[in-house]
C-alpha cells in the first residue's frame, strides 16, 4: 500500500472539508494522534470522514521514546485503539523525549546519544511496535544546540535502531537543513550518508530565523512554505534513494488549502519524475 | 551523565526562574524554553476561550505562564490540559476582583469534557412516554457521558460564560443572581442551557444511581417551587440522560 502513496499534507482542522472533498491522485493526510485520543465526539468523526476518502498517517509527538522510562502504558493503549479504528497507512514518532517525572513538555527534546540511551530507546521502540502490532518510522528531530556526551553519530544511531528493532525511518529534510545550520555540518553530505532503504517517509516543512539570533539560528517553525534550499536537498535525496511518501507539514500562518495543495503537487511531481527515471532505467 | 539525570536537569531548566546553569546557558536553549512555554499557554488559551475573552489575551497569557510553570501538563494530549486552571485562578491574587472568573473557567473545562467524552444514545421524550406511568418513579436513568452541570449560587455564571464564549459582550441587563449551567453533547456539537438548583440536584441523584422518584424528591428539596415536568422535559431536550 505504501508504494501507492505519493505526496501528502499535514491536516489541520480548518481544512477538514477541503481534505474530504479533494480528489488529487495519490493524496494522503497526516495528523498528530494526540488530537484524536479521546473517548468520542466530533474529532473522531472528522478523522473517520477524512480516512473514508484518503489514506491517513498517524505522526505521534508525545510517546517520548528517547526518555529514560517505558512509553506510558495508558497512552500506548489509546494509540493502539486509534490505530485499529483508523487503520493508518503509516505510524511514526520522533527520536526525542517530551515527558519526564510525570510531566509532559510539548516539544521534541534532545539527549546525549550514549550506548545506554540506545538500549533504552530500542526497548521503547520494541514495546511500541508490539503494542501497535506494526512497524513504526522514527524521525530525526531538529537540533538547536551542541550537547556533550554523544557516543554515537546520529545517522549511525538511527541505523542501529533499525537494525535492533526492525523499525523504519522518517527523514525530515527541513530538520536536517535546520540542524546543519545550527550545529555547523554539511546537510547534503549528511543526507548522502543516510540509510535510504529504511526510509518509509520524508517530511518537508518551512522554517524561520530566530527573532533574537537571526540567521545563525534557524527554527523548525512549520509556518512558511518549504525553502528553496530544502527543495534542492529533497531532489538530491530522492534521486539517490528513489521515491518515498513525502509530506508537506504546515502548522502556522496557515494558507488556503489550495495553496498547500500546490506545494504538495511540487513534491508529487518530483516523485513522479524520479519514478519515471527509475522505470526507464529498468 | 545518564539519560535520566540529563533529562532531570533539562526539565528543571525549562521552567527555572533563576540564573541558568550548564546547557541552559547556551543562547539556543531559549528555543526549547520558548517552545514548551508557548505550547502550554496556547493550549490553555484554546481550552479556556471564555476566560481569555473576558480578561484579554495579554492578561490571560501572563496568568497562564504562571500556572504552566507551577503545573506543567501531566498528559501528552494538550487538548485536555488545564484541569487545575480554575482552582489556580481562584487563588490568583490579581484575579481577586473578578470573583466570577474561576467559575467561568469551570464551564470552559466542562465544554472540553463534553466535547471529548464518549458517545451514547440519549433517552428522548418518546422513550419516557413508552414507560408505564407507575414505573416512572422506580426507573433509573444516568447522566449522559458528556453531561456536565453546575449550580452557581452567587453569580450569573452561565450568562457570563455563554456570552463570552459566543462573543457577545456583557451588558448592564445582566441580573446579578445565582445561575446554573448544563452542558451536553447528545450528538455532534456541545449544547448548553441554564438550569436551576432543582435540575442540578436531580442530575446529582441520577449520577448516584438513585431512581427517578428519589431524584425528584431531591430536586424539590433543593428548590421547593420547581416544576418537575418542565425540568424533565428540559433534561431530555438536552440529551442529558441515558438508561442506566
Amino acid at each position: 500500500m505504501i508504494s501507492l502513496l505519493s505526496a501528502g499534507l499535514g491536516l489541520k482542522p480548518e481544512h477538514y472539508d477541503d481534505a474530504v472533498a479533494c480528489a488529487a491522485e495519490g493524496l494522503w493526510f497526516e495528523v498528530h494522534p494526540e488530537n484524536y485520543l479521546v473517548a468520542g465526539g466530533p474529532r473522531l468523526r472528522w478523522l473517520e470522514a477524512v480516512r473514508g476518502a484518503h489514506p491517513v498517517s498517524l505522526h505521534g509527538v508525545s510517546l517520548s521514546l528517547a526518555g529514560d522510562e517505558p512509553p506510558d502504558a495508558a497512552h500506548l493503549e489509546r494509540l493502539a485503539a486509534l490505530v485499529r479504528r483508523i487503520e493508518p497507512v503509516l505510524v511514526s514518532e520522533h527520536l526525542a523525549w517530551s515527558a519526564f517525572g510525570g510531566h509532559h513538555f510539548p516539544d521534541l527534546l534532545p539527549f546525549p546519544r550514549s550506548s545506554a540511551a540506545l538500549r533504552r530507546i530500542a526497548s521503547n521502540i520494541d514495546r511500541t511496535q508490539a503494542a501497535l502490532g506494526r512497524r513504526i518510522a522514527i524521525e530525526n528531530p531538529s537540533h538547536y544546540l551542541p550537547i556533550d556526551g554523544h557516543d554515537w553519530d546520529e545517522i549511525d544511531f538511527l541505523a542501529e535502531l533499525v537494525q535492533r528493532t526492525g523499525c523504519g525511518l522518517l527523514l525530515d529534510v527541513n530538520n536536517v537543513h535546520v540542524s546543519a545550520r545550527n550545529l555547523g555540518f554539511d546537510a547534503a553530505a549528511w543526507l548522502d550518508r543516510f540509510p535510504g532503504a529504511a526510509v518509509m517517509e520524508i517530511h518537508l516543512a518551512g522554517h524561520s530565523t530566530d527573532p533574537a539570533l537571526g540567521n545563525s539560528l534557524l527554527i523548525d517553525s512549520h509556518d512558511a512554505p518549504v525553502a528553496p534550499e530544502v527543495w534542492a536537498l529533497y531532489r538530491r535525496l530522492v534521486e539517490r534513494i528513489g521515491a518515498r511518501p513525502t509530506l508537506i507539514e504546515r502548522d502556522g500562518n496557515l494558507p488556503a488549502f489550495g495553496e498547500l495543495l500546490t506545494e504538495r503537487d511540487m513534491a508529487a511531481s518530483e516523485l513522479q519524475r524520479v519514478a519515471d527515471v527509475a522505470e526507464a532505467a529498468a | 551523565m545518564s539519560l535520566g539525570s540529563f533529562q532531570a536537569d533539562f526539565a528543571a531548566a525549562l521552567f527555572a526562574a533563576d540564573a541558568p546553569t550548564g546547557l541552559a546557558r547556551h543562547p539556543a536553549f531559549a528555543v526549547y524554553r520558548n517552545t514548551v512555554m508557548k505550547g502550554c499557554i496556547d493550549a490553555l488559551e484554546a481550552n479556556f476561550p471564555s476566560v481569555a475573552r473576558l480578561v484579554g489575551s495579554d492578561w490571560f497569557r501572563a496568568a497562564a505562564a504562571l500556572h504552566v510553570a507551577a503545573a506543567p501538563p501531566r498528559d501528552g494530549r494538550m487538548l485536555i490540559y488545564g484541569d487545575g486552571f480554575a482552582d489556580f485562578l481562584a487563588g490568583f491574587e490579581p484575579a481577586r476582583e473578578l470573583a466570577y472568573l474561576p467559575d467561568v473557567a469551570r464551564l470552559d473545562r466542562c465544554w472540553t469534557e463534553a466535547h471529548t467524552a464518549a458517545d451514547a444514545p440519549a433517552v428522548d421524550a418518546g422513550w419516557l412516554a413508552a414507560l408505564a406511568p407507575d414505573a416512572l418513579g422506580t426507573t433509573r436513568l444516568t447522566p449522559h457521558p458528556t453531561a456536565r452541570w453546575h449550580w452557581f449560587a452567587d453569580a450569573p455564571i452561565y450568562s457570563i460564560w455563554q456570552r463570552s464564549r459566543t462573543g457577545c459582550g456583557l451588558d448592564d441587563a445582566l441580573a446579578w443572581q445565582g445561575e446554573g449551567a448544563l452542558l451536553s453533547r447528545p450528538d455532534h456539537a456541545v449544547v448548553w442551557c441554564t438550569v436551576g438548583p432543582a435540575a442540578c440536584a436531580f442530575l446529582d441523584a441520577c449520577a448516584a444511581a438513585e431512581p427517578l422518584g428519589t431524584a425528584a424528591t431531591a430536586a424539590l428539596a433543593a428548590q421547593p417551587d420547581a416544576d418537575l415536568a418542565d425540568l424533565l422535559a428540559r433534561l431530555l431536550r438536552a440529551g442529558a440522560l441515558i438508561p442506566l
